[in-house]
């Protein structure tokens, strides 16, 4: 019999709620049938933690006295774009300070970016905002030099326009030299293959059609609450999928925002990325309804059941060439090794499972308070029959020449 | 008679002196006993070995110099590296950079990542692979 999320919310309130993790739903499918699960269980929480480029945050200063628009800022040393408004400015996670060595010195180690700016923040210490400006009559200070914290800013939220991929690359190196990637160091001649997904665990894959995810759908992000906005970029439903409906290869993806006042370190870190440069990890945990046993059908998806692409981070992947190695499961990824052209591959993970289970059980402990409830979506994201893709960007000229 | 003096280091291989008889230099050369108490060196690819040298502290110093003059880098084993706990996400970024499988995930279902200190031969190759920075080199 079908649910309505109207109906699961009021056994929320009542603590009467049945709610399991992505993990724990899976045996309890396997003992009681699709038909009793989808009748017993209300909510199936999922969790993800990685590096999520394309992350950043908006803050909002106030004015100082006199005032200022704010042209170029400064956090840490860390530009912070400031094109916005007077003192409205993004700080992105990949951003690094204008006189970090980078990769002069090779690998760079990149300790400091915007990811960790965001992390300190969050972390209540004090921040150094530096800013510029050419002053004009209603602004007329030129410069400014100040420390900022969370607690004090108007508004500090996170704005991540493209996180919680469904499915990604598993990363090798068919080169004779190590390489560093945002896939992490990988060891010349097939030495290693990194992958980045929580695979059973992962939001997406819990729900690879979108049918409850979408526009409005309140999440666990960052330790606090969030919400889906938007499609996040680079969203790409119409690829090749499973008879699970299961993609094979990255996917659809979610623009989330959140408050980061309510927000913890434990869940949003600065990463450093040896060779490659500085981002964000972020907790993602997205509560999945169970409305009907297609839902149960969808959340008992297994690690076997999804299968990475691998790809060579040498070659293939910089020179954008759509060449596919082969594909591996999760299941295979995790036990630590992988057979990659005939080769034992040890394998290992830039996502962290560990991290994921803390974040679907502590969504799973706020939907059984009561404290959380479920949103039914405003609208949907494009979906697998949208025709959507991911096009390359086409290097041309004003009059439409290819370069 | 001199008295005999030793050291523990820790010897970086860069990969074009893997093919090398640097160990039987010293012993022959040097007249100095070397005990390797871990090692992973392979062809073409660089290498970290634990050894304790011994002999005359003219001829530990000698070979030493050996040892910097071929361009071999060598720290004190007094060094140790340790994992700073609320730092480390359990992602597994440096189980497969760890030569001595002293970073490794032993339970499969729980996926967390053990240290096991023991294995550790202080190579330091984990601390700038952690993109948490968990990892760090103390004396």
């Amino acid at each position: 019999m079908a649910k309505s999320i109207q109906e699961i919310n009021e056994r929320i309130r009542q603590q009467k709620a049945v709610v399991l993790t992505a993990e724990e739903i899976i045996p309890y499918i396997e003992k009681h049938g699709q038909r009793k699960t989808a009748s017993d269980v209300d909510v199936v929480t999922t969790g993800t933690f990685s590096p999520m480029c394309s992350s950043g945050a908006f803050l909002n200063f106030g004015h100082s006295t006199p005032r200022m628009k704010i042209q170029k800022a400064w956090l840490n040393g860390v530009e912070a774009y400031g094109g916005l408004a007077a003192c409205d400015v993004y700080i992105g996670a990949t951003q690094i300070p204008e006189d970090d060595p980078a990769n002069k010195i090779y690998p760079g180690s990149f300790d400091y970016g915007g990811g960790h700016v965001i992390e300190d923040l969050i972390a209540g210490k004090d921040v150094l905002l530096r800013a510029r400006s050419y002053g004009t009559d209603c602004y007329p200070r030129k410069e400014l030099e100040t420390y900022v914290r969370l607690e004090e800013l108007n508004q500090a939220f996170l704005l991540n326009p493209r996180n919680a991929y469904q499915n990604y690359n598993v990363a090798v190196n068919l080169s004779g030299r190590v390489i560093y990637t945002y896939l992490g160091v990988l060891q010349p001649n097939l030495g290693n293959a990194n992958f980045s997904s929580a695979g059973q665990l992962s939001p997406l894959f819990n729900d690879p059609l979108y049918r409850t995810i979408g526009i409005g759908t309140r999440i666990f992000l960052g330790g606090g609450i969030g919400y889906v906005v938007w499609e996040g970029t680079q969203h790409n439903p119409s690829v090749e999928r499973n008879s699970r409906s299961i993609p094979t290869e990255g996917a659809g993806t979610l623009c989330v925002l959140g408050d980061m006042k309510h927000m913890s370190t434990r869940y949003v870190r600065g990463v450093s990325m040896l060779g490659y440069g500085a981002s964000l990890a972020l907790g993602i945990g997205i509560p999945i309804p169970l409305l009907d046993e297609e839902m149960v059908g969808f959340v008992g998806v297994r690690e076997e059941d999804i299968l990475a692409p691998v790809i060579d981070y040498s070659s293939a992947y910089p020179e954008r060439r759509s060449e596919i190695i082969t594909h591996v499961s999760y299941q295979n990824l995790r036990s630590g090794s992988v057979e990659i052209l005939g080769k034992k591959v040890p394998a290992s993970s830039l996502s962290s499972y560990p991290m994921a289970r803390e974040i679907a059980q502590t969504l799973k402990s706020w939907i059984l308070k009561g404290a959380f409830l479920i949103t039914e979506k405003v609208a949907s994201i494009p979906g697998a029959d949208s025709g959507q893709t991911f096009r390359p960007l086409q290097m041309r000229t004003e009059r439409g020449d290819l370069r | 008679m001199k008295r005999i003096v030793s050291k523990n280091i820790i010897l970086h291989y860069p990969k074009e002196h893997t093919e090398k008889p640097i160990i039987s230099n010293l012993i022959k050369r040097y007249d100095l006993t070397v005990n390797i108490s871990r090692a992973r060196i392979g062809q073409d690819e660089e290498g970290t070995m634990v050894i304790e040298i011994s002999g005359k502290r003219e001829n530990l110093d000698a070979g030493l110099n050996y040892l910097k003059d071929i361009g071999l880098s060598f720290k004190p084993v007094s060094l140790v590296v340790q994992r700073l706990d609320e730092r480390c996400t359990h992602c597994s970024a440096c189980t497969v950079i760890c030569p001595s499988g002293a970073l490794i995930v032993e339970d499969r279902r729980s996926m967390e990542v053990k240290f096991i200190q023991d294995k550790c031969i202080a190579c330091g190759l984990c601390i700038p692979t952690c993109p948490y920075k968990a990892m760090e080199m103390r004396d």
